[in-house]
């Protein structure tokens, strides 16, 4: 249909044939397949700079110290309400689906090991890169686009050294706190349910905790969280350094952080447990 | 009127340039042929350029003609895609950034936007080049921190933060802190940009005031023509990436370059408009 601002005389545009629409098509892929191999590039060199910049040192106590309260501590309160939560739904649902077997005598193993294997870690892991990825993307992206990287490194001051390391520091050891502190309280929340809901005396519920866990569930849960901790700081690290656009790029870097991080840990959830089961 | 009525030199005494005192032309800084690119747009189209020590070299162009890049391209922050950058006999072109430390020492560079570190106090700003390279005490730190805020008239702003800063006092803190390692040369990007005419003065008057006080050699960027004739000594006029004409602020007055010349007329007429 012609516009009624294109005149009958006006050539018509010529419809892209199948080739030109799938040779178009085929550019797009190759173009996204560049950028992200680009980007898996830029991580990975920024992962080597970190290492690197980690054994050569000095690392600033002070800055890394900072961090952790900024990562761990404020993280308390999102960690505690989640697990605690989680730990009162995962409760609530095992009784409610393995009724029929008795299933409210199986809430500590179920509950336990779910949360310690694969509940804690990853849930964890997404809510605290949630939270802490994006706001080292925002703090450096803004850091990056009010010139303040430029000064650094114009002050012969390493940035990776000054900012990165600290932060993927501060993400890979307080991860795994977290996430054990997240079962804890995870584990408290099945009790509540069991002994206030179910009627389970405490007694019971714990020992079939302490009965059920063993060291190779620790493992391969807290095992894990060193991993997405790293990854969560180096992508949030990578993606607040490499901001460009004012105002409008920090938004962007910063959802894309929150994004990346996310899919990140989910993918490399699978290929590490797969690891650990082999492994443990 | 002609251009150089119009565009006073607002200095009593007219400085000489450091080539006319000594006879001799010590190079500091030298671009030979470089080209840059981001992306598809082309900055810097074969730029030539020297920088004698001791002297002050104002760059002067329009809006996106590769002033900033240049200063950046003499701290190491960019490297060209083609042609050599030369700091005192020493080709850093293709030096790793672990090396460029070195050479950025030898550099204070006051960013146009001042490019303080927001989590960090005035202080904590000014101290950090020296917590950073110097091996000095605490004691030692304060003074020679109260010392460069005294030189850029700040005293006393010590514990301030930032973002309690205005855009004058902003950049003066950032000349402080590009300043406190004592740099043998000081790079300014627009030092006067977004400043009102009085705190713009003040800047000048203060670049002016460093370059005898700590005989370095300087490196003004700017598109704004009273600045660039209140301090400089010589002028670089980039247009379209290339420096099309080079020459001492007297020359600068009567060039025939057609661009400069638009240029210089265009300034003074904005500069001789009245204010409402």
């Amino acid at each position: 249909m012609t516009s009624i601002l294109q005149s009958d005389t006006a050539p018509k545009p010529a419809t892209p044939t199948l080739l030109e629409r799938g040779n178009s098509l085929l550019d797009r892929v190759r173009r996204k397949a560049d950028e992200g191999l680009l980007y898996l590039g830029g991580l990975s060199d920024l992962a080597v700079q970190t290492v690197q910049q980690f054994i050569r040192g000095p690392i600033d106590r002070a800055i890394v110290i900072a961090q952790f309260d900024q990562i761990g501590v404020r993280s308390l309160s999102i960690v505690a309400i989640t697990s605690l939560f989680i730990g009162m739904v995962l409760a609530l649902q095992t009784a409610y689906s393995l009724s029929d077997f008795g299933g409210s005598l199986f809430i500590g193993k179920v509950v336990s090991l779910s949360l310690i294997r694969e509940l804690a870690p990853v849930l964890m892991a997404l809510m605290v890169g949630g939270r802490v990825g994006a706001g080292i993307a925002a703090e450096l992206g803004t850091m990056k686009v009010t010139e303040q990287i430029d000064a650094l490194r114009a002050l012969a001051t390493n940035p990776v050294r000054k900012l990165v390391v600290p932060r993927v520091l501060a993400t890979t050891i307080m991860m795994p706190l977290l996430t054990t502190l997240a079962c804890f309280i995870g584990i408290l929340g099945g009790l509540i349910i069991a002994v206030g809901s179910l009627h389970l005396s405490s007694n019971f519920y714990i020992r079939s905790v302490i009965e059920t866990v063993k060291y190779n569930d620790l493992a391969s849960g807290i095992g894990k969280t060193f991993f997405f901790g790293f990854a969560i700081g180096l992508i949030a690290c990578h993606n607040g350094l490499s901001t460009t656009g004012g105002a409008d790029g920090v938004g962007r870097s910063t959802t894309a952080t929150v994004v990346t991080a996310s899919i990140t840990v989910l993918i490399m959830d699978f290929f590490l447990t797969k690891l650990f089961l082999f492994l443990f | 009127m002609t251009e150089s009525t119009i565009v006073a030199d607002r200095r009593a005494e007219p400085r000489q340039t450091p080539d006319r005192r000594t006879h001799v032309r010590d190079l500091f800084v030298e671009f030979r042929g470089v080209n840059k690119a981001y992306g598809t747009k082309q900055v810097l189209r074969g730029a030539d350029l020297k920088v004698y020590r001791g002297e002050v070299l104002v760059i002067l162009g329009g809006s996106g003609s590769g002033k900033s890049v240049t200063l950046r391209h003499m701290l190491g922050l960019e490297a060209p895609d083609t042609g050599r950058v030369i700091v005192e006999d020493e080709d850093i072109t293709d030096h790793p950034e672990e090396e460029l430390y070195r050479v950025r020492k030898k550099f204070g560079m006051l960013f146009q936007s001042g490019a303080l570190f927001d989590s960090m106090t005035v202080f904590e700003n000014i101290a950090f080049p020296l917590r950073e390279h110097a091996e000095m005490s605490e004691e030692e730190i304060g003074r020679a921190v109260r010392e460069k805020l005294g030189l850029v008239n700040l005293p006393n702003s010590e514990q301030l933060m930032p973002v309690d800063l205005s855009g004058g006092m902003r950049k003066r803190v950032g000349l402080a802190r590009s300043i406190v390692l004592d740099p043998k040369m000081i790079l300014y990007d627009e030092p006067t940009t977004g400043l009102d005419p009085i705190t713009a003065h003040k800047i000048n008057e203060l670049i002016i005031d460093l370059q005898s006080k700590l005989n370095v050699t300087s490196v003004v960027v700017t598109h704004d023509i009273q600045s660039a004739f209140s301090v400089g000594d010589r002028i670089a006029f980039l247009n379209e990436g290339v420096f099309e004409w080079v020459g001492t602020m007297e020359e600068a007055r009567n060039a025939d370059h057609p661009v400069l010349r638009e240029f210089l007329k265009a300034s003074a007429v904005t500069a001789a408009q009245p204010t409402h």
